[in-house]
């Protein structure tokens, strides 16, 4: 077996896929990854190929989600599911600690960060993308979340390229995708060619390149690099939505007036979808949860949302009491303030808000909206 | 310290099917820090010795649906140092306030052999359309957790960490797949709020929304979404009239959909 390198180019056959799971698993790695369950492709635990969406794939627009057969075996003939990969790293609940009396005193007990090193398999371009986001969140500031860091720096990246966009996708207007640009330790992309079926790897760091040591590769035709980059110019020729990002900062934080807020505000059922189902949206609260006795006392973490009344509730009133208020903070932090607050944008155009919006609010309508009608200047003026 | 008086609880029972106190007793591994915690003054449904008030706290089932009971929560609350409903009963008026949407006579008389001993009022009432209320808990039943967050709460003298959140971020904690987006499967959960842990959705049914409204219920756009999944106006109406009938949000949301019936 040759030493690989970053970058190199391997092939690999469909039946030897079996033998990644393998090689992984001999590593210590508890592979994640997407499943088919309950009319939907989850990310979970895999224990084999079996496991993984055979010849499934998703047809998505706004607020709708159906599996469907596909003519093929594809084992990554899918776009994305309800849930990313978010909730691996910073899940949905999570104690941080434990606080019990001891005499007149207390004693902190932190939550132990355990478990095994995690490899992500499948991750399209836009959920590293994603990862990236709150990577900068938990761990890009002077204070980084002990819980995340841990269990993000044992995790392994195998990104699979998107053959096909889904409904909602709008990864080629937020610069994310489909193509894989950095963050993977290997890069892989399926071929489907008639009765041939492999996949293009491409190494992507030294932890990639030292799992496929044991898995059995052969060399790249020449013209493969080529196939891949086809592959993933279809994805982006056939995206669902697209978003013009163009100034979006300053149009939407110069409309917080605009009528559009009141008509989506109509729509808007305040039931937080839209943020659970993003991958980089991060609130949370904590409470403390005494027993009884109060003689121990936990620290809890919950996913939490800006649709929330109670994120903004300060002696006992919420800021942000309106829909109107709460859609409009969400979609300008997501797509304006978070520039200013991370340097990047919030949104990587996965798609996933609009396809779970039970209601089927659309995000990039929302912007064009606000870009092309112009706020009638009485009610503007008027509310000033 | 701990010769100090253990606050006195209460337990009372108005129209209701004594689900609610049975979550109570169902406590089952908490029940003797509970007991150890309170004196329990009154609880008929677990007891028959009772200690007479006033009681620093008073757990209502149930809702008012005689003119007896709308003065016997009066009394209650008199004796009651802070009043906490526990159930879609006493905190909405319960399954049994259908009634309100229709002739209480002439259910009376095809109802009952004799109509004339029954003494009923013309609507089933929520406790606090009667008397103040502090805390009110939601379900049907209400939830075990929650039950013990608000006791808790009372006695260490704070406020119950309940939120009016939906039941879709319940869903979405637990990883349950959305069924009203995967499946095409009406369900209240966008409207409802969460406590119940999401149960429903989590065995592939939609939320009948028996923990009521939501802090902020958009029951409008709910109700056009579930006419486009196919549902017409009575089914729509069916759907807010059940648990929760008379909780004004979902009231309204039924009302409309009888409105809506009726246009031409």
């Amino acid at each position: 077996m040759d030493t690989l390198k970053v970058g190199d180019r391997r092939v690999l056959e469909r039946h030897d896929f079996p033998s990644l799971f393998r090689a992984l698993q001999a590593k210590g790695y508890q592979v994640v990854g997407p499943t088919v369950r309950d009319g939907a492709i989850v990310y979970d635990q895999l224990s084999g190929v079996d496991d993984l969406p055979v010849g499934w794939t998703d047809r998505q627009e706004a607020g709708k989600y159906r599996l469907e057969r596909r003519k093929d075996e594809a084992l990554f003939g899918y776009t994305v599911g309800p849930f990313s990969w978010k909730k691996f790293l910073y899940p949905s609940h999570e104690r941080l600690w434990t606080a019990s009396r001891d005499g007149p005193s207390f004693v902190i007990t932190p939550e132990p960060v355990d478990g095994p090193p995690l490899a992500f398999l499948g991750m399209r371009a836009c959920e590293l993308a994603g990862v990236s986001v709150q990577d900068r969140v938990f761990m890009g500031g002077p204070y980084v979340d002990p819980g995340y860091a841990a269990r993000r720096r044992k995790v392994l990246r195998i990104a699979v390229q998107c053959g096909q966009a889904g409904g909602t996708c709008f990864c080629v207007s937020m610069g994310t995708g489909p193509g894989v640009q950095e963050g993977a330790d290997l890069i892989v992309t399926e071929v489907l060619e008639g009765k041939r079926h492999y996949f293009l790897v491409q190494v992507g760091s030294s932890e990639g390149a030292a799992v496929l040591s044991d898995v059995p590769l052969k060399a790249a035709a020449p013209d493969d690099p080529a196939k891949a980059d086809a592959i993933v110019s279809r994805a982006a020729a056939s995206m669902g939505r697209a978003l013009d990002t163009d100034g979006i900062h300053d149009l939407l934080l110069k409309n917080l007036e605009h009528p559009r807020w009141e008509i989506v505000a109509r729509r808007c059922l305040s039931c937080t979808n839209c943020t659970m189902v993003c991958p980089t949206c991060f609130c949370s609260n904590q409470e403390e949860v005494p027993d009884l006795a109060v003689e121990k006392v936990e620290r809890w973490r919950r996913w939490d949302s800006c649709f929330n009344l109670g994120l903004t509730e300060m002696h006992g009133q919420a800021v942000r009491k309106t829909n109107l208020s709460r859609y409009r903070q969400w979609l300008t932090h997501k797509l304006a303030s978070w520039h200013d607050q991370f340097g990047t944008s919030g949104c990587v155009g996965c798609g996933r808000c609009i396809t779970w919006c039970p209601v089927g609010i659309d995000l990039t309508e929302e912007v064009a909206a606000i870009r092309t009608v112009p706020p009638a200047p009485a009610t503007s003026e008027g509310k000033k | 310290m701990t010769e100090a008086r253990k606050p006195r609880l209460g337990v009372f029972k108005f129209a209701s099917c004594d689900g609610c106190q049975l979550s109570i007793l169902d406590c089952e591994d908490e029940l003797l820090a509970i007991t150890g915690a309170v004196d329990i003054g009154d609880f008929r449904e677990a007891s028959s010795a009772v200690l007479e008030g006033p009681y620093d706290l008073s757990l209502v089932e149930g809702s008012v649906t005689t003119a007896h009971d709308a003065q016997r929560i009066k009394e209650i609350r008199a004796q009651s140092k802070a009043l906490v409903t526990i159930g879609a009963c006493a905190t909405a008026g319960g399954i049994q306030a259908l009634k309100n949407f229709g002739n209480v006579d002439e259910y009376r008389r095809v109802v009952y052999a004799r109509p004339e001993y029954i003494e009923s009022l013309a609507t089933s009432t929520a406790i606090a359309d009667h008397v103040p209320v502090d805390f009110e808990l939601r379900g049907c039943p209400i939830s075990k957790v929650q039950l013990l967050e608000a006791l808790s709460a009372f006695l260490q003298g704070r406020a119950p960490n309940l939120p009016n959140e939906s039941v879709c971020i319940e869903c979405k904690r637990r990883g349950t797949v959305c069924v009203l987006v995967a499946h095409g499967t009406p369900c209240l959960g966008p409207v409802t709020q969460a406590g119940c842990g999401a149960i429903c959705p989590a065995f592939n049914r939609g939320c009948y929304g028996c923990f009521g409204p939501q802090g902020t219920p958009n029951t409008a756009s709910l109700t056009a979404e579930l006419k486009t999944l196919g549902m017409a106006p009575p089914a729509v109406q069916r759907l807010f009239r059940t648990f929760n009938a008379n909780a004004p949000a979902f009231k309204a949301a039924s009302e409309a959909a009888v409105a809506e019936a009726k246009a031409p």
